[in-house]
Order: structure tokens, then C-alpha cells, then sequence
């Protein structure tokens, strides 16, 4: 984002004092209500969005079934995480690859809701394996097991990943 | 001619607003977390959507401080009006921001939120609002943004065209590392609208050269010396402007332009020779760039003040080819916009990936509009539009693919009710057998536990009696009544006799209480963890038996709602993407018509000067045959 902002600064300076600008032409009141018109569908789809989501929710995940995993990562320059498997009683629950994007989105502090599914109450196991590499450039795989209880309300599972120089677990689960 | 540099000032402010959302450190609530996870990547839509659910769901508790959401919740009402402002929700924006303001919040907090606040006002040509946002601003101000805070204040004064007042502020932040070019240059303005020519020449020579290796702040040093270059231009001073022209880099952004100045400035001093260099490297550069195009015509001509006009006509020539081929691509490009290929292009998801896609679009073979638009692609305005644009292109694609989701949620639920409808009766019927069984159970459960609790307290040994003594006490005390009407003797025996039996039952009952009681009390609390169990399997049983039912009804008014207002929405966006597009078509259309007239004037110019320079060469060439 900063560099297309750097780089149409550097287009709209080039465009400096001699450029006659077209701002004054399509500004006014057109533009105006435009603007507020898209401000306002914009909040409308939000507005769709929540209703759906709940819906969806509902319909989907049922509190009493549903369970929810998410992944944040421990701030660690000599690790990088590349992906991520989660295994809920064996059968597998999701895979993920992570992009630049969203693997600075996690050390920025970001929480990745991961995997939404549903499980009946009761205990379960919950298996988590992270593939990534070190600054060194070997592989680094690690997967350990947890297990947890399912109560009737919703299940909310935060997975925390290390790389190994921090000297903690590897993978930390918590629950929330 | 001091409007220009606004438009400067203008996107330097949007090169500050680039800022990283928050960073929770101590994140407490993964829902918060997963609406900041959306915004480091840029998709406001989704997590304003994820933050929005979580402040109303937040609202509605009861003792909203036992949620873990409660640690971020000034936060997140930040964050929100944050989001909001990426994603280019001014109004919303500013009430979010408004209500942290008026909330109890730090120090540090409330300052941050009335700086974003200014920076809305700016935004949005308020300007007196923004500088009372920024007159909030008290105490502990967040390192990060203190030079924000005074460089947005002295762009108030500016576009307010209060030079002077913009002076100090400029001033102190000529030491900036983030502002410190753009403060420099910018002060370099601010003389030169205060009326203060020499200042302003003094400090644009200072800006013009400030030691650097940041390419935002070479292009800024660029700039000062070309606007320095052309204000003593503009005085006459040709020979003074050359220095400053000349230090502009020629692979900078505004080389175009300080090579087209140099080559008038050594014309204007009459110095043709000199003219001829500048105009030469330009001739060659980009033709659809304006000072290139302005090169083509002035390079020939400085050769017929050399008396080349052989060498003048070959260039006329060439001017007038490029210009003809140019006023083609023009018009192709017209047609093209007026085809709606233009808007088709913006929005192609391949292109947008790219964090320069706005330059890339010069790269699409079918889209030769964009190489005329790249000035008018970096104007604010066109900014905003094309943005809300691509913005409604993408709510778009969200409500499409939603309203594709319905068909699937009826069918769902369709399926849910076709499953579970033939079997609900059978399983009703079972359940109210069992329902009414464990009912009698639970009753005699708890006359049980009243039972022991009452012997506790007042015991009565016959209630423990098996069922055996039971039988044996009811005969006794049959016989009792029988022998209450007889006075003989032979009766007195068997009265007596009753009575041991009597009391040898009571001397068992008598003894044994204590004991008996501990087994009932035992037995009692193995019965107590059954009806736990039982208890807790009828509890699953009615959730699973709601369940089924919460599986498929009560989804077709909601379901029925959200289509219309999806479908509504679509609408809706149709409407305003063809407005908005329309309006960017105009815009492009109007200033590619303007430069096809330009060039058409040059084409015009080159014609009649090519004739001209073939009839002095002509003439030269016949003299010289003379002599």
C-alpha cells in the first residue's frame, strides 16, 4: 500500500506546479453525493454481512457443535512459518499455506480464525502440525496432540506457534 | 500558480495517513485478534464486519467486564473508526472517532483519536473543524505521530492561506526523518504565497539540496529545484534558473519537465546551441508525455534559429508522424473508453493484486487510454472515485456470490426438514413415555431426600424397617385392634404375648437405626449420582431434540429477508457503479480530448513549420548553389 501511495505521490508531484489539474473538474456536487452514496451502500453490505454471518452461524454451527481454531504466532525473526495442519480426531480438519500477506498479517499480531466445524460434546483430540523454515534455511516440522472437551456452548481454541529458538513449546493451545 | 503545490501537500497527507492499524500488544480476545489479522492485510471490509459483531454482541451483556473482549474495548472502538477511515468511510469515521474522544479515555489515546480526527476534517476541505480537532490535542502526545500532528497543521494553515502561520510549525520540523524534505520544500511555498520571493527562493535552494537517499524525498529535492528553476525563469533570470534546473536528476520524475525548462531557459537567453541538448534527450523519451511532446516541436525550431533548417524540417517531420500517430492512438483510446473497456481494465483482479497496479495498467495492450491518464489516475479526486469504484466492483462480487449462497441455505434446510419431520413424531412420542416416567422418578427422589432429612432431625426408627418388619408391625398392630374388645384371660396371654413380639420388633428398629440410617443415607447418595446422569442424558436429549428443530425452522423469514436486501443492494450498487463510472469515463474522456486537441495544435504547428523549413532550406540550398 505505501508504495502505491510513494508512487502516485511521485506522479502527482510530477505532475506539480505545471500540471493542470482535473480535480476541479469532477469535484463539486456530483462527486459529493457519489461519494456519500458509496459511503452509505457500503454500510448497508456491512449491515448484510453481520445478519448473514449470524445466519450463517445458526444455520452452520450451531453453538452446541461448534468449534472454532485460531492461530497466532510468537514474534520470531529466525523462524517462518509456512503451514499449518489441524487434525480433530484423527480426521483432517484444514490445511493452510500461508502467503506473504497473511504471515505478516500474524506477526503484526493479527489472530487467524483457521478452521470453524462442528463437534458433538464430549472429550476430542486435536492434533497440530506447523511446517516452516529456519534463518538457516533447514526445514523445520513439528506437530503435537492436544485434547479438549466440548461443552454445549461454542468452542473457541487459540493455537500459539513458536519457532524453536524461543525455547518454549513449539505449539501452545489455549482455550478461550 | 500557487495552486499546484496543493496538490502536493494533498497527497504528502495521504502518504502519512499509510500508518499500520493498531498492534495489540496483550491481545486478550482472538475475535479482536481475527479483526486485525483482516486489516494487516488490508481487507477493512472484513474485519469492520468482524469488529462491528463484536462491539454489538459486546454491548448487549450483562457484565460486559467478564468478557475478554472488555480489555479491548477502547481499542477496538478506535480500531473501528481506523478501519473505517482506510476504508474510506469518512462519515463513520469521524462519529467513531468522535466517540472515543468524548469517552473516558488516556491521555495518549484521546490525542491519537483527535489527530485522526484532524486528518478527516483535512480530508474533507473542513478545514476550521480541523484545526479545532487539532487544538484538542493536549499533554502526552504519541511519539509516533508528533511530526504527523505538526506537519498536518502547518498543510491547515497552507490550505487555509495562512503562509505565515504555517511558518514555525514548518520550521521545527525541518529536522524531521519522515517529514523533513517535504517540510522544507513546503516552507519553500509558503514564502513564495506569503509574497516573500527571495525567503522562498533561499529555502527552495535548501530544499533542492537536502542530502538523501529516500526516493520520496530525492523526488521532493527534484521538485524544489524545478519550481526554483522555473520561478527565475518566470523573472527573466535564464541564467540563474539553469543551476537549479540542472540539478534536477535525469531519471527523477520530473526530468521531463526541468529538461523542457532548461532547453526555454538557454533559448530565452537566446543560447540556442544549449537548447538543442536538453530538447535532443527529450525528443527521445516517452512520446505521450506532454513535456516529451512539447520537445518534439521546440527542438526543430531551435534549429532554424541555427539556420539548420534542413536538420529542422527532418525533425518537423518526425514531430509531425509522431503527433499524427498519437492523435490515432487518441481517438482509438476515446472509442475504447466510450466501448467501457477503460472501467472493464480497472477492475481486472489480476491487475489489483499488484501493489502498483496503477502503473501497470500502462503495461495492458488493450487499454492504450491509460498511458494519457497516469496525471489524472494520481489526482485526488480520481483517486476517490476510482476507488469508490473498485470498492462498489467489489461489493458487488460479495453480494452476487451471497445471493448464489440462499439457493444452497434453502436446500439445506430443505433436506434438515425432510430428514428430521417423519422421524420427530415417533421420537416425541417416546420421549413424553419417558419424559412422564422420570417425572415420577424425580418425585420420588426427592421425597426421599425429605425423608432422610426429616429423620435427621426427628427420628423415626419404624421408617427404616425392611419391608419384611413392614408386614410384621401391620399384622401386630391388626391383632392389637382385634384383642381391644376381649377381657378374658386366654386373651390377656396373647395380648402380652403381642406385645413382646411388638417390642422385640421395636428393640430391632430401636438399634439398628443408626445404622440403617447411614445405608439409607448411602443408598441415597449412589441414587443422587444416577439422577445426575439421568438428569444430564435427559438435558442432552432435549438440546438435540431442539436441535433437530432449530435445524429448520424459523430460517425462511430471515432467509427471505437478507434476499431481498441483497438483492435490493445489488441494485443499488448497479446504479451507483454506473454513475461512478461514468462520471470516470467523462473525466478521461475529457482530458484525452484535451490533449488530442493539443496535439492537434502541434500537429498544426509542425505542418505549417515544415513547409517553412523546407522553403528556407530550400532557399539556403539555392544560395549556397549561387555562390
Amino acid at each position: 500500500m505505501s508504495r502505491l501511495i510513494r508512487t502516485l505521490m511521485l506522479l502527482l508531484l510530477a505532475g506539480g506546479p505545471f500540471a493542470t489539474s482535473m480535480a476541479q473538474d469532477i469535484s463539486g456536487n456530483e462527486t459529493r453525493s457519489l461519494d456519500g452514496q458509496v459511503q452509505e451502500i457500503k454500510s448497508d453490505v456491512l449491515g448484510i454481512a453481520s445478519e448473514l454471518s449470524n445466519l450463517e452461524e445458526r444455520l452452520l454451527y450451531p453453538s452446541n457443535t461448534q468449534v472454532a481454531v485460531f492461530v497466532a504466532i510468537e514474534e520470531d525473526d529466525d523462524f517462518r512459518l509456512d503451514a499449518v495442519k489441524i487434525e480433530i480426531d484423527g480426521e483432517l480438519a484444514t490445511h493452510h499455506i500461508y502467503s506473504y500477506k497473511e504471515l505478516e498479517a500474524l506477526q503484526k499480531g493479527g489472530v487467524q480464525r483457521i478452521y470453524t466445524g462442528n463437534v458433538p460434546t464430549g472429550d476430542h483430540q486435536l492434533n497440530v502440525t506447523m511446517i516452516g523454515k529456519l534463518k538457516n534455511g533447514s526445514e523445520f516440522n513439528k506437530t503435537d496432540q492436544f485434547s479438549f472437551a466440548k461443552g454445549v456452548e461454542p468452542k473457541a481454541l487459540g493455537i500459539t506457534l513458536a519457532g524453536p529458538g524461543l525455547g518454549k513449546t513449539g505449539i501452545h493451545v489455549g482455550d478461550w | 500558480m500557487f495552486r499546484a503545490p496543493f496538490s502536493g501537500i494533498g497527497l504528502l497527507l495521504i502518504a502519512s495517513l499509510a500508518t499500520s492499524p493498531i498492534r495489540s500488544e496483550e491481545l486478550k480476545d482472538l475475535y479482536f485478534g481475527e479483526a486485525l489479522y483482516y486489516a494487516h492485510q488490508g481487507y477493512y471490509f472484513e474485519a469492520l464486519e468482524r469488529l462491528d459483531a463484536e462491539v454489538s454482541q459486546h454491548a448487549g451483556l450483562d457484565e460486559p467486564e467478564l468478557d475478554s473482549f472488555y480489555h479491548h474495548m477502547v481499542d477496538a472502538e478506535f480500531s473501528l473508526g481506523d478501519f473505517e477511515l482506510r476504508y474510506r468511510m469518512h462519515h463513520r469515521a469521524g462519529r467513531a472517532i468522535t466517540a472515543v474522544l468524548e469517552g473516558a479515555v488516556d491521555e495518549v489515546v484521546r490525542n491519537d483519536a483527535a489527530y485522526r480526527l484532524a486528518r478527516i476534517h483535512f480530508q474533507k476541505g473542513q478545514l476550521e473543524d480541523a484545526l479545532l480537532a487539532l487544538e484538542r490535542i493536549d499533554g502526552k502526545i504519541p511519539e509516533s505521530i508528533r511530526d504527523d500532528i505538526e506537519f498536518l497543521r502547518a498543510n491547515v494553515y497552507l490550505a487555509q492561506e495562512k503562509p505565515a502561520e504555517s511558518f514555525e510549525v514548518l520550521k521545527r520540523l525541518q529536522g524531521s526523518d519522515s517529514f523533513g524534505g517535504f517540510a522544507a520544500y513546503n516552507l519553500g511555498i509558503a514564502y513564495l504565497q506569503d509574497g516573500q520571493r527571495q525567503a522562498a527562493v533561499e529555502q527552495l535552494d535548501r530544499a533542492g539540496q537536502i542530502e538523501t537517499d529516500d526516493p520520496a524525498d530525492l523526488a521532493i529535492r527534484d521538485k524544489a529545484n524545478l519550481v526554483l528553476g522555473t520561478i527565475l525563469l518566470e523573472d527573466g533570470a535564464h541564467e540563474r534558473a539553469m543551476p537549479y534546473l540542472n540539478r534536477v536528476r535525469l531519471d527523477g520524475p520530473f526530468s521531463n519537465q526541468a529538461l523542457l525548462s532548461a532547453g526555454w531557459a538557454s533559448l530565452s537567453a537566446e543560447r540556442y546551441d544549449r537548447a538543442v541538448v536538453p530538447w535532443s534527450i527529450l525528443a527521445e523519451r516517452e512520446v505521450t508525455d506532454g513535456a516529451t511532446q512539447e520537445a518534439m516541436l521546440a527542438l526543430p525550431y531551435a534549429y532554424g534559429k541555427l539556420d539548420k533548417h534542413g536538420r529542422a524540417a527532418i525533425y518537423y517531420g518526425r514531430a509531425l508522424d509522431a503527433f499524427g500517430a498519437e492523435v490515432d492512438k487518441l481517438n482509438e483510446s476515446i472509442e475504447s473508453i466510450r466501448e467501457g473497456r477503460f472501467l472493464e481494465a480497472l477492475i481486472r483482479e489480476e491487475i489489483r493484486k499488484d501493489k502498483d497496479w496503477v502503473i501497470r495498467l500502462r503495461g495492458l495492450p488493450e487499454t492504450p487510454e491509460t498511458y494519457y491518464l497516469m496525471e489524472l489516475l494520481a489526482t485526488h479526486d480520481f483517486q476517490t472515485g476510482l476507488q469508490n469504484y473498485l470498492d462498489l466492483a467489489d461489493l458487488r462480487k460479495k453480494l452476487v456470490s451471497w445471493e448464489a449462497s440462499f439457493d444452497s441455505f434453502d436446500d439445506m434446510v430443505a433436506i434438515r426438514h425432510e430428514h428430521y419431520e417423519p422421524l420427530l413424531p415417533d421420537v416425541d412420542g417416546k420421549f413424553r413415555e419417558l419424559d412422564s416416567r422420570l417425572r415420577l422418578r424425580r418425585e420420588q427422589h426427592r421425597m426421599l431426600v425429605k425423608r432422610r432429612d426429616d429423620l435427621l432431625t426427628t427420628p423415626r426408627p419404624e421408617f427404616l424397617a425392611t419391608r419384611e418388619e413392614q408386614a410384621i408391625l401391620a399384622r401386630v398392630a391388626h391383632i392389637e385392634a382385634q384383642l381391644e374388645d376381649v377381657s378374658t384371660s386366654p386373651e390377656a396371654e396373647l395380648v402380652r404375648r403381642t406385645q413382646r413380639l411388638k417390642g422385640l420388633l421395636t428393640w430391632t428398629l430401636e438399634t439398628e437405626y443408626h445404622e440403617r440410617l447411614t445405608q439409607f443415607d448411602e443408598n441415597l447418595r449412589k441414587l443422587d449420582e444416577a439422577m445426575v446422569v439421568v438428569q444430564a442424558q435427559y438435558d442432552e436429549f432435549v438440546r438435540a431434540r431442539q436441535a433437530a428443530t432449530h435445524s429448520f425452522e424459523g430460517y425462511e423469514t430471515p432467509i427471505s429477508r437478507l434476499r431481498g436486501r441483497v438483492s435490493a443492494a445489488i441494485q443499488k450498487v448497479d446504479l451507483l457503479m454506473k454513475r461512478q463510472g461514468r462520471q470516470l469515463e467523462i473525466v478521461a474522456i475529457d482530458e484525452l480530448m484535451a490533449r488530442r486537441g493539443r496535439l492537434e495544435g502541434y500537429r498544426d504547428k509542425a505542418r505549417f513549420a515544415l513547409a517553412d523549413s523546407y522553403d528556407r532550406a530550400t532557399q539556403a540550398q539555392a544560395r549556397s548553389d549561387v555562390q
